[in-house]
C-alpha cells in the first residue's frame, strides 16, 4: 500500500452509496488495485442478495484487504491479524440473527489465519469468506506469502520463491467448505453472482478473488500497472465450473481456473448445535 | 436446590465449576475455551451448562481463536467468557489488548499453573500477574481480580461481568490450580437477587451516536452488531466515530482516556480485605491461595505476640498503590508470599516507597507455600 490516494466526484448518490461511509473516502487503496473493485462487486452481491443489510457484519484481519471493512457502513469490525474468522464466529454463534461475512486477504487468511479457517470450513461454521487473493502481503511491501506462485519474485523472494503455494479452493473443499468459488478482478459479473450466492448459502461458503496489486506484486513481477494485471487476468483465465478443485492451482503467470467448484450441501453450525440441543438455530 | 436452569442452596463443587456457575448467574452466555489443565472443567462444565441456559459453547481451535470468539460474540450482544491456564494465557495477550482497544466486555479466566512454559501442567503457581498488567503490547489498565476459594471463584467471577459491563474491558480473573481444584462448600443465593450490570446500551439513534463518545466516568455506550447501528469498530487508533485516526494527538486522547476510565474509577472497583493493620508491625500482603496460606502463618506469629496485620488484595490491578502507600506510614514491613519469584511485591516495594521494607517470600511453584517459611520472615522482619 502507498499513501496514493483517489478522489471521488460529483454530487449525486450512487446506489451503493449508503454502504459505504462517504465521510472516510479516498481510500487508502493504490491506483490499480482491486480491492476497490472487489468491495463494490460485495456491495452489488449483497443488494441482490435481498439480505438486510443491518443484520450484516463484516470483518476484516490486518492488510490493505482488512481495510475494507472501515470503508462499509455496516457493522464491520477490523480486528487483528488472522483473527478475523474466530471473532465472526463468536460474532455469528451469538446472534442468530446476523450474516457474517469475513472479508480480507491472502496472507492474513492463510498465512497467520491459516489454522481458523481450516477449522471454520470443517465445523461449516455459517459465514461467507471473500478471500482477496494479490500473491503477496501489500500492506508490509510486498514479501511472499502462501498463496505466492513458486518462482514469483517479491521483496524477499528476489531470486524467486522457492515456496510451494497454496491451492485455496482445494484446501477449502478437502476442509469442509459447502460453497467454493473463484473468480479475478476481470471477471466482476460473474463476481458478483458468486458473492450472492454465497451470502444465501448456509454454511461456510468461500469466495476467491484473484486481485492486481501492481504496487508490490505487479512491479516485482514485470506487470507493473493495474491494467497489465487484469490484462493478464483475461488473457489467462479459464472458466470450468465444477471442476475438481485439486486442479484448480494457480502456477507463475499462468492459467488461471475461474468459476464455482462446489456447491453442496452440509449440516452447519449453529443449525446443526440447535438440533442437537432442542433450542432454535 | 435450584430455580429451573439456575443453581441455588449450597454445594460442595470445586473452584472451577463454581467460576462456571458464576459467569452462569452473571448472565454469560457464551463460553470459547480449548482444554488446557488446569483450567478444562471449566470448559467441560459450560460445555453442559450453556445449551441448558440457552448459551453457545464454542470449542475452538486454540487460545487466539476462543479469545477472539469471545470478543466476536460481545460486539454480538451477548455476555462471554473464556478460560485458561499460562500457556493459553500468552496466546491470548494480543486479543486480550484488541479487546481492550475495542472496549469490549469479557472475562477471561487464568487458573494459573506452574511455568514458564510447560512448566508443571497440574501444580499450581501464580506466575502470570505481571503478564495480566502488562502481557498485550502497547499501554493500557486493566482489571484483575484475585480469588482465594472456590466461593470466591464463583462470587468474584460475577463482579468480573459486571465490572467488564461497567467499564467496557476484558477483566480477568487470576486464580491458581490449587483454587481451581480445591472443592468446598460455596453458598449460591437464588439467581434473582444477585445484582447484575447491564450493557450500556447507546440512548440515542444511530444517526446521532457515536461509537466511541464517552460519558462522564469515561466509558462510551455499546451498540451490538445487527441492531441498526451500523458502526464501525478498529484496532487501530480511532476517533470518537470509531473511524481510524493516524496522530499523536488521537493516540494520545483515546489511549489516555482508556487508562484513566480504570484508575480514575479505582475507588469503586478495588476491593482488598484487611485485619489488624491499624496496630501492625508487619503487614502480610498476598493474594489468592497464597494469602490463605498466610493465615496460618498471621495466627501462629500472634500467638508469639508481633503484631501482624493483612492485606488481601482482591482487586490485583488496578493496583491499591494508595492504600499500600498509607499503610506503608505506620509499619515497618511488608511480607509478601507468592508463588513466583516475586511480581506483586515489586508493586508493594514501589509503593511503600522505602517507607516500610518490603520481603518477597517467594516460591517456584508446584505447591503452595509451607506456612512456616512465611512465619519465619515474618518473625524476622519483626525483630
Ligand atoms: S494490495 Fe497492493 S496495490 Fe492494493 S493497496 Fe495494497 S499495496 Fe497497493
Amino acid at each position: 500500500m502507498t499513501t496514493t490516494t483517489s478522489t471521488t466526484t460529483g454530487a449525486r448518490q450512487h446506489p451503493l452509496d449508503e454502504y459505504l461511509r462517504a465521510d472516510r473516502l479516498p481510500h487508502i487503496w493504490c491506483p490499480g488495485c482491486g480491492i476497490g473493485l472487489i468491495l463494490n462487486a460485495f456491495l452489488r452481491g449483497l443488494l441482490k442478495s435481498g439480505l438486510d443489510p443491518d443484520k450484516v457484519a463484516v470483518v476484516s484481519g490486518i492488510g490493505c484487504t482488512g481495510r475494507a471493512a472501515g470503508y462499509l457502513k455496516l457493522d464491520s469490525f477490523h480486528t487483528t491479524h488472522g483473527r478475523a474468522i474466530p471473532f465472526a464466529t463468536g460474532l455469528r454463534l451469538a446472534n442468530p440473527e446476523l450474516k457474517v461475512v469475513v472479508f480480507s486477504g491472502d496472507g492474513d487468511l492463510l498465512a497467520i489465519g491459516g489454522n481458523h479457517f481450516i477449522h471454520a470450513a470443517r465445523r461449516n461454521i455459517d459465514m461467507t469468506v471473500i478471500c482477496v487473493n494479490n500473491f503477496n502481503y501489500g500492506m508490509t511491501g510486498g514479501q511472499f506469502g502462501p498463496t505466492t506462485p513458486p518462482t514469483a519474485r517479491t521483496t524477499t523472494s528476489r531470486m524467486g520463491n522457492t515456496e510451494a503455494s497454496f491451492n485455496i479452493p482445494y484446501l477449502a473443499e478437502a476442509s469442509g467448505a459447502v460453497y467454493i468459488a473463484r473468480w479475478t478482478t476481470a471477471q466482476v459479473t460473474h463476481l458478483e453472482k458468486s458473492i450472492t450466492e454465497a451470502l444465501v448459502k448456509k454454511g461456510f461458503s468461500l469466495v476467491e478473488v484473484v486481485s492486481p496489486c501492481p504496487t508490490y506484486y505487479g512491479r516485482s513481477n514485470r506487470l507493473a500497472t493495474g491494467l497489465s494485471l487484469m490484462q493478464y487476468y483475461r488473457d489467462s483465465s479459464i472458466t470450468r465450473h465444477g471442476i475438481s478443485t485439486r486442479n484448480a492451482a494457480i502456477d507463475f503467470n499462468g492459467q488461471i481456473t475461474v468459476g464455482k467448484f462446489v456447491d453442496i450441501y452440509r449440516p452447519y453450525l449453529p443449525d446443526l448445535r440447535g438440533r442437537y440441543n432442542g433450542t432454535s438455530a | 436446590m435450584s430455580d429451573g436452569k439456575y443453581l441455588s442452596g449450597e454445594f460442595f463443587m470445586s473452584g472451577d465449576e463454581a467460576c462456571a456457575e458464576g459467569a452462569i448467574n452473571a448472565g454469560c452466555r457464551f463460553f470459547a475455551g480449548y482444554p488446557i489443565t488446569p483450567a478444562t472443567e471449566i470448559a467441560e462444565r459450560m460445555s453442559e451448562r450453556m445449551p441448558e441456559v440457552g448459551g453457545t459453547y464454542m470449542q475452538m481451535e486454540d487460545e487466539l481463536a476462543s479469545m477472539a470468539a469471545i470478543l466476536g460474540a460481545s460486539w454480538g450482544g451477548v455476555k462471554a467468557m473464556t478460560a485458561t491456564s499460562g500457556p493459553g494465557f500468552s496466546l491470548m495477550m494480543e486479543n486480550i489488548g484488541l479487546g481492550v482497544m475495542l472496549e469490549t466486555p469479557c472475562v477471561v479466566v487464568d487458573i494459573q499453573r506452574a511455568g514458564p512454559s510447560t512448566g508443571l501442567p497440574t501444580l499450581t503457581g501464580q506466575g502470570d500477574m505481571m503478564q495480566a498488567r502488562w502481557g498485550s503490547h502497547g499501554c493500557y489498565s486493566i482489571i484483575a481480580l484475585a480469588p482465594n476459594s472456590p466461593q470466591e471463584l464463583y462470587d468474584l467471577t460475577i463482579t468480573a461481568f459486571n465490572l467488564s459491563e461497567q467499564y467496557r474491558l476484558p477483566v480477568l480473573i487470576m486464580s491458581e490450580a490449587a483454587t481451581g481444584h480445591m472443592y468446598e462448600k460455596i453458598v449460591i443465593r437464588p439467581v434473582s437477587e444477585i445484582e447484575i450490570t447491564a450493557r450500556r446500551k447507546p440512548v440515542v439513534p444511530p444517526d446521532e451516536y457515536l461509537p466511541f463518545e464517552p460519558g462522564d466516568d469515561l466509558v462510551p455506550s455499546m451498540a451490538s452488531a445487527g441492531s441498526g447501528y451500523r458502526l464501525h469498530v478498529t484496532g487501530l487508533t480511532h476517533d470518537e466515530r470509531g473511524y481510524p485516526t493516524m496522530t499523536a494527538e488521537a493516540q494520545s486522547k483515546l489511549v489516555r482516556r482508556l487508562i484513566d476510565k480504570v484508575e480514575r474509577n479505582k475507588e469503586s472497583i478495588i476491593r482488598l480485605e484487611e485485619d489488624g493493620i491499624d496496630d501492625a508491625e508487619v503487614v502480610v500482603c498476598s493474594y489468592g491461595i497464597s494469602a490463605r496460606v498466610s493465615l496460618i502463618a498471621i495466627e501462629q506469629a500472634r500467638q508469639e505476640g508481633i503484631k501482624v496485620g493483612l492485606l488481601r488484595l482482591i482487586t490485583v490491578w488496578p493496583f491499591p498503590e494508595d492504600r499500600v502507600r498509607e499503610i506503608a506510614g505506620h509499619i515497618g514491613a511488608f511480607v509478601v508470599p507468592e508463588i513466583n519469584c516475586g511480581q506483586i511485591s515489586l508493586e508493594v516495594e514501589r509503593c511503600a516507597g522505602g517507607k516500610a521494607k518490603t520481603v518477597l517470600v517467594p516460591h517456584m511453584g508446584g505447591r503452595v507455600h509451607d506456612p512456616e517459611s512465611i512465619l519465619e520472615v515474618i518473625r524476622q522482619v519483626a525483630r
